[in-house]
């Protein structure tokens, strides 16, 4: 396992975390488009994920990958409940831009 | 057995009640009147019946229909008790009940709402009979304010006149004082003896029994609180001014409720409970005082009253006040005898109101009648007989009665005597007033009315004549020598009553009571026969006279002492107070909202904004965590 992180350093896996974690904050700002965004929360809790890996290696300690299955389930179950509430939005205003989701503002 | 005549003795005018109010309207006027009367005549039958047993059997009848509450130690059942006071109570109410139901029948024939007349009369009996037959204090307070709110019901019975439902406010009001010191009363009972049970309470009241040194105060402080209860249901100073305004109701009603019954539940209370006010003297001394100085002003004010029922409502405050003076002097079977001779007459004189009201078409002023003696002879005659009653003219039944008072007034204190006898004289005066300007003379009324005069039918006129009749011979339960009615209640009053044995003191105290009432009536027959003279308008009443016609101004006094400072501090309350605490409330409000209306911009529906605020925000805490370390 060590041998891993001694052939790439434990920063780069951190690098490359914070840097998919921007690029899905940027999704989620930028895009309109519901699923995009969608997709950019999934990129982001991915990056999570990884770092969660990369440490659990690093300290040679299983408590973070443990902790990385529980949160692949939980966005499983996200996933689907969050696609069903998608569909059904797109079924009652015939898009899902998430700029022409207004009705509940105050 | 007894157990069901007791229910059907009870329950018969509420069934009564039920009905006339549900289905009275769709059964018709007949059958309406038919029914209400049909049921408190059972009652009657049932009271008849229990009368005899109790003769018979010397035992009385006490009967636990359920355990109602019980806290601690304190136990209250829902209890009847049939003694020798109750049922002669419930004789009288239902029997002339019976009379007034019967007279009803005719007299609101013409009403589109009779009945309603009629449940309302049933609920009334109905009440009436829980507060007598009840065993204990608090079922008689059921019946206390039941028969408070149907004397609500049926003053306020003509609804469409606002003066009259005034009225019915009036008397309701002024009941509800007198009743709150009723219910103080029964708490501190309750509060001091554990009990309210009539039987109990005397027991435990009975002079053997030593009571600790602080229940006596207790005890007078309970006292007094149930006589202010008295006071405020029998019309008595300070409370009486409802009851001259409740003639408001249909004269049957005055004739039931506020001449013959319900105005006398006090001097049953305190009868009932005598054995607690033998305890306290000093409350027996305010009970006479107070009863004393009632009799007179109520008297001296029907002195001047043109209105043929007001003569006759001041005339029932002055002689209620008569038998509370005889309760004040311990003389309760006196008083007792007072209130049966009472009913009697006075309501044989509410009816024949009600007749020459009838005939008239609704007029009652005294001063448009006059002459109605040919026209209406079976009233007149019955009338003067209650009259010479109430005078207390010899051998009429009011005479045995008032004449025991004065007597007990005499050997108890002269200064009541003379304060009685006075307030005697008055009456004879008054009342023979009524009768000559009611029967003499001219009559006084428009053409129109002259030509319609007609004697009442016979349903109105035979109630009349059983009265008067009654009103005659009354006087013979408790002549002085027989003294049935002393010997009857002796088992209430432990032997306590007060007993004549016929002395040239006592022939003299009866010459000097009858001379009395002669001086009253030839007085008035001075005055309105031979001078012929008819009472001014009242815009020409000056002086003394205009002061006793306005009732004292008593009502003015009630109005300006309490009734203007209770309208200036609601409305100071109304006009000050509530906007300024309303204004601080709704400035709390006006804030909150004028907040929320900035805030919620916010919330703008955006979800890219939201999102990136929550970035914003993350990021936020997230350098500060940082930064913190």
């Amino acid at each position: 396992m060590e041998n891993i992180l001694n052939q790439i350093g434990i920063e780069n896996y951190i690098f490359l975390s914070v840097l998919l974690f921007c690029i899905g904050i940027f999704g989620v700002l930028y895009r309109r488009n519901a699923i995009i965004v969608f997709m950019s929360i999934e990129i982001m809790l991915n990056a999570v994920n990884l770092l969660f890996i990369a440490f659990s290696t690093y300290w040679q300690d299983a408590k973070g990958e443990v902790f990385v299955f529980f949160s692949m389930t939980v966005a499983a179950a996200e996933v689907a409940v969050g696609l069903a509430l998608l569909v059904s939005v797109f079924r009652n205003i015939g898009s899902v831009d998430i700029s022409n989701l207004k009705n509940l503002k105050g | 057995m007894d157990n069901n005549l007791v229910l059907l003795l009870l329950l018969t005018p509420f069934v009564g009640f039920l009905f006339n109010i549900f289905f009275g309207k769709k059964a018709g006027k007949g059958i309406a009147g038919a029914i209400g009367t049909g049921a408190v005549a059972v009652s009657f039958a049932m009271s008849v019946y229990f009368f005899m047993q109790l003769n018979a059997t010397g035992k009385p009848v006490s009967i636990t229909l359920l355990d109602w509450i019980q806290i601690g130690k304190l136990k209250v059942d829902l209890g009847i008790l049939l003694d020798q006071l109750s049922l002669l109570w419930l004789l009288f109410v239902t029997g002339i009940g019976s009379l007034i139901h019967l007279y009803s029948i005719s007299y609101m024939h013409d009403d589109e709402n009779m009945h309603k007349f009629f449940a309302y009369l049933n609920l009334f009996v109905f009440f009436m009979i829980t507060l007598v037959v009840g065993s204990n204090l608090l079922v008689m307070f059921i019946g206390w304010e039941g028969v408070g709110l149907c004397s609500y019901l049926l003053i306020g019975f003509w609804h469409k006149n606002q003066d009259y439902n005034d009225a019915a406010k009036k008397a309701f009001i002024m009941n509800r004082i007198g009743d709150l010191g009723f219910l103080i009363g029964i708490f501190i009972l309750a509060f001091a003896l554990n009990t309210l049970d009539f039987t109990q309470l005397s027991k435990l009241m009975s002079p053997e029994v030593a009571l600790p040194n602080a229940s006596w105060t207790l005890l007078s402080i309970a006292a007094l609180c149930l006589f202010i209860g008295a006071t405020g249901k029998s019309a008595q100073l300070p409370l009486y001014t409802w009851l001259p305004d409740a003639m408001a109701g249909p004269t049957p009603v005055s004739a039931l409720i506020h001449a013959a019954t319900m105005v006398t539940a006090g001097i049953f209370m305190i009868t009932r409970m005598n054995f607690l006010f033998d305890l306290t003297p000093e409350v027996q001394n305010i009970i006479a005082i107070v009863g004393a100085i009632t009799a007179l002003v109520a008297a001296s004010i029907g002195l001047l009253q043109n209105d043929i029922k007001k003569v006759l409502a001041y005339s029932t405050v002055s002689q209620i006040g008569l038998m509370f003076l005889a309760l004040g002097l311990g003389a309760y079977n006196v008083a007792v005898f007072h209130v049966i001779t009472h009913a009697f007459f006075k309501a044989c004189l509410f009816l024949g109101s009600g007749s020459v009201i009838h005939a008239l078409h609704g007029e009652q002023d005294m001063r448009k009648m006059g002459g109605l003696r040919k026209a209406m002879p079976i009233t007149f005659a019955t009338m003067l007989i209650s009259t010479l009653a109430i005078a207390g003219i010899f051998p009429f039944a009011g005479f045995w009665s008032k004449d025991e008072i004065l007597m007990v007034a005499f050997e108890h204190n002269k200064a009541l005597w003379i304060i009685g006898s006075i307030a005697s004289i008055m009456t004879a005066f008054y009342m023979f007033r009524l009768m000559y300007l009611t029967f003499f003379k001219d009559f006084r009324g428009t053409e129109e009315q002259k030509h319609h005069l007609h004697e009442s039918p016979s349903l109105i006129t035979l109630p009349l004549i059983i009265l008067a009749a009654l009103a005659t011979v009354g006087g013979l339960i408790n002549l002085p020598g027989s003294n049935w009615l002393n010997h009857f209640l002796e088992p209430i009053l432990a032997g306590k009553h007060e007993e004549h044995a016929l002395g040239s003191q006592e022939y003299m105290l009866m010459g000097i009571a009858l001379t009395g009432a002669i001086i009253g009536i030839f007085w008035a027959y001075a005055k309105y026969i031979k001078q012929g003279f008819v009472p001014k308008q009242d815009s020409e009443i000056v002086g003394v006279s205009k002061t006793i016609y306005n009732k004292y101004y008593v009502d003015e006094l009630y109005t300006f002492l309490i009734v203007k400072p209770l309208n200036s501090l609601s409305n100071f309350f109304r006009t000050t107070l509530e906007p300024a605490l309303g204004g601080i409330v709704y400035g709390f409000g006006s804030v909150a909202n004028g907040l929320s209306n900035q805030g919620k911009k916010v919330q703008n529906g955006s979800i890219g904004l939201y999102l990136f605020a929550f970035v914003i925000g993350v990021l936020a805490i997230v350098s500060y965590l940082f930064l913190a370390q």
